[in-house]
């Protein structure tokens, strides 16, 4: 069985790769490469994947995934300049993409140790793009 | 593999009305969508593209070629047209949301090969609201072939 929690947080972000000029950078990612930086209202939704638990009734205690989620991503995330403040995005351009694989990595292990599987991530930029994360990805 | 999905709106009219069919039986099947000067609906359409994250940009698609794609593949052609009318592959095809999210299947997998030549990006689902209660999602099981 899946269940996901979501939860919300709000950072700001460059989208632009030191190794290509403004007018590249430009190119590539439009407004998102503006220097000084923009934010959004992410919203996360974190789906496990588990059996339920035939005395209980739950396949994970949801308190503790949102413990998880608070301790591992919200606490380091939430209301900060993620290229300046969170790495690796002062190395790794921040684009949805990274960030939802990134906070895939962050969540993994500690979902295992509820005794669950992390099933996907999937993080919503604004209301009209999100992107998902299935599988973990080589880094 | 990650998955982009970008919504994207239109404003479009339509009666459904099945040419072969009586009247009467239109209005059995469709009720007051077969009303015969039609009705107007806001839709929204969901593009999810996949793929693995470029290693240099960090995305699986670029954001402004997946808008041109959709905008010149589907919204300028479709936005504030009467389906019915002016959409040629419904002259003949009832203009219900399952046989649209059909056709601007096949429209967007015509223009692909001019937006996206040779990426490993592949086309991985659509999703079509009618209204905010009517939603219809194709699966696109042979994503993998085409494109």
């Amino acid at each position: 069985m899946l269940i996901t929690r979501k939860a919300e947080f709000s950072a700001s972000h460059v989208c632009s790769n030191a190794e290509l000029s403004a007018e590249e950078n430009e190119r590539l990612y439009g407004i998102e490469s503006r220097p000084s930086g923009h934010g959004h209202n992410y919203v996360l939704e974190v789906t496990v994947r588990g059996d339920v638990n035939p005395v209980h009734g739950m396949v994970l205690d949801l308190k503790e995934l949102k413990e998880v989620i608070r301790e591992n991503v919200l606490d380091i995330y939430d209301h900060r300049f993620l290229n300046r403040e969170v790495p690796p995005f002062d190395k790794v351009v921040p684009t949805a993409e990274n960030i939802a694989g990134d906070i895939w990595h962050r969540l993994d292990e500690p979902i295992g140790r509820l005794g669950s599987k992390l099933h996907s991530v999937r993080l919503h930029e604004s209301d009209d793009l999100f992107v998902e994360v299935c599988e973990p990805r080589a880094t | 593999m990650t998955t982009l999905t970008k919504r994207y709106g239109f404003a479009a009219s339509h009666r459904l009305c099945a040419p072969s069919l009586s009247e009467e039986r239109n209005r059995e099947i469709f009720g007051k969508c077969a009303n015969p000067f039609g009705h107007g609906h806001n839709y929204s359409l969901e593009v999810s593209v996949e793929g693995d994250p470029d290693p240099r940009s960090g995305m699986v698609v670029q954001r402004s070629a997946l808008d041109s794609w959709v905008h010149s593949a589907v919204i300028r052609r479709i936005d504030h047209t009467h389906l019915n009318s002016e959409i040629a592959e419904f002259a003949k095809l009832v203009p219900t949301s399952e046989n649209l999210l059909v056709v601007i299947e096949g429209w967007l997998r015509a223009a692909w090969p001019d937006y996206f030549p040779g990426q490993s990006l592949r086309l991985a689902s659509l999703r079509l609201e009618e209204t905010p209660r009517n939603s219809f999602r194709s699966a696109l099981t042979a994503a993998t072939d085409l494109p």
